[in-house]
């Protein structure tokens, strides 16, 4: 339990906005100061509840897009069909109070101890959030594991953290696919991640990689399905979905 | 006898979406307990479970059978948990 | 209590509804939101059947041309979902099930719908009959969706919708009540939304 906090109970609390940022047209990052927050590990979630004046009750959970150390900050996509996330992106502003609880999760972390492991990160469009935090965890401790994400998007602008993730520090790699459309002269990759090109851009399996893939259901399926046909052994490969396109 | 297929989803959800349900009924991290599938023996960890959330409760799945594993239903002060689809449930017992 | 989210509002909500038409603890929408406990089957129409089943053996099964074959009516009600939501003027093409059960003979007082997947409901023959309940396979005027319980499901409006089993392939006529998939876990063994009978013991 390498990395774990001494687990306290969990229970809603109130958290306040500080400030919320646009990443791309549908997507949003949200800072929240919480009282008495006792930390939190890279690749951890946090449920959120919103309640309406007439006591209808909505939860969701969210990928923590800090790095452990930083306040805690939420990267929220609009999903068309969604009930809290168009709140979430359009609504709420500075000064909002939101109850969250967390943070949760163990399987899905990375703690950056282990630099002679080979890290493959994989994301489906808003499926990167939790791998901003690794990265920005690995550049904050100086961590020498290599480290690879691969992040399909639909196009150039629908790239969250396009900035960051241009210097993303420490000699850690970051590779795109365009799913949808290229800008001119794009010279990255195009289309569906599939097993040609996790063949091309994965770190070899005889280098004994870990995995972690984020996104849709329907991508961490077609993705983890594809890492094992190259060899990665099951267990190798940690995934978390986030379901389908109506489900925020 | 029956040529039925089943899934898969684009909204199946996986045990990773239940971590915060389940610390708050067990009062420990669950999603890397290892489950054993009673139905067809299946051993993985809990964030590896299909989960299903639109429902009138949590309901967690077998990802080699889709046997039901666990069904938890919360109800203000209490929750019914039925782990009955379980063979084996192994976790760190909380730490007080 | 928890603090109110400024300015959240919840899903598509429909405005302006008779309060009388709603009943208590439920929030009118305009969706229909797909609820699930497994994955959705798909079973080829050329081998479906619908069954109605006693003490073991299967009384009277019908292919889903005969289905088809037999009287069907538009039923237009409001449904009542147990997770809160509730829907207006929901619009079914659908056989009554006096029709499907008037074709047994039987001294049942229960019967448990199974489907596709293994769910269960269960519920008295009284509410089953008498132009309560219907298997349905039309909805708003095109066939039934998968996700929403297609090519079949029950249709029980009167009770929370659980009890209106998706991708139901039968009946088992049953002398002794026996709870089915929601009501093993706790969720009330009658499902009356105007009762706000959600919870064993409610």
């Amino acid at each position: 339990m390498a990395g774990t906090a001494v687990l306290g109970r969990l229970t809603w609390q109130v958290a306040g906005v500080t400030a919320v940022r646009p990443e791309t047209p549908s997507v949003r990052t949200i800072e929240l100061v919480v009282p008495g927050w006792a930390g939190h590990q890279a690749g951890q979630h946090l449920d959120i509840r919103l309640t309406a004046d007439d006591g209808y009750v909505a939860e969701r959970s969210y990928s923590i897009a800090s790095a452990p150390g930083e306040p805690v900050a939420l990267t929220v996509e609009r999903l068309e069909d969604g009930e809290v996330s168009p709140y979430l992106t359009e609504e709420l502003r500075v000064g909002d109070e939101i109850e969250i609880r967390g943070p949760i999760g163990g399987y899905f972390v990375w703690d950056g101890a282990d630099a002679a492991t080979p890290v493959l990160l994989v994301a489906g469009g808003s499926g990167v959030v939790p791998f901003r935090s690794m990265l920005r965890h690995r550049a904050r401790i100086g961590s020498t594991a290599p480290v690879r994400l691969l992040y399909s998007a639909r196009s150039l602008p629908d790239v969250i953290y396009q900035a960051e993730l241009e210097r993303p520090g420490g000699g850690a790699e970051v590779i795109y696919t365009l799913t949808r459309q290229q800008p001119e002269g794009w010279a990255g990759h195009s289309g569906r991640v599939d097993a040609a090109l996790l063949g091309a851009v994965a770190w070899p399996a005889e280098r004994l990689p870990l995995a972690y893939v984020c996104g849709p259901t329907a991508f961490v399926e077609i993705v983890s399905a594809a890492l094992v046909s190259l060899g990665y052994p099951a267990e190798r490969v940690k995934t978390e979905r986030y379901g389908g396109a109506g489900a925020g | 006898m029956t040529q039925t297929s089943y899934g898969p989803d684009d909204g199946t959800l996986d045990g990773n979406a239940i971590g915060g349900l389940l610390r708050e009924l067990f009062g420990t991290e669950m999603t890397t307990a290892s489950g054993t599938c009673a139905t067809c023996g299946y051993t993985a960890q809990v964030a590896q479970a299909l989960v299903y959330l639109d429902a009138p409760g949590a309901v967690m799945r077998c990802r080699a059978c889709a046997a039901v594993l666990a069904v938890i239903v919360r109800r203000q002060a209490t929750a019914c948990v039925d782990l009955e689809g379980l063979a084996a449930l192994d976790y760190p017992p909380p730490s007080s | 209590m928890s603090p109110v989210s400024r300015g959240f509002h919840g899903r598509h909500r429909a405005r302006g509804v008779d309060p009388g038409r709603v009943p208590p603890g439920q929030y009118v929408t305009t969706d229909f939101p797909v609820l699930s406990a497994g994955p959705t089957p798909r079973t080829p129409l050329e081998s479906w059947t619908f069954s109605i089943r006693q003490a073991g053996e299967t009384a009277k099964s019908w292919s889903w041309q005969q289905i088809r074959e037999l009287p069907s009516e538009a039923v237009t009600a409001d449904i009542h979902c147990v997770t809160k939501w509730t829907k207006l003027d929901t619009s079914w093409q659908a056989v009554s099930l006096d029709v499907l059960l008037g074709q047994v003979q039987h001294q049942a007082r229960y019967v448990r719908a199974f489907c596709d997947g293994g769910y269960t409901a269960n519920l008295p023959l009284a509410d089953v009959t008498g132009g309560r309940a219907w298997l349905a396979y039309g909805y708003d005027g095109a066939p039934l969706q998968p996700e929403h319980g297609g090519p079949a499901r029950l249709l029980v409006p009167h009770l929370y919708f659980w009890k209106s089993a998706k991708w139901v392939r039968g009946l088992e006529l049953l002398a002794a009540d026996e709870p089915g998939f929601w009501e093993r876990y706790g969720y009330h063994n009658y499902g009356d939304p105007w009762r706000e009978q959600r919870y064993s013991g409610d």
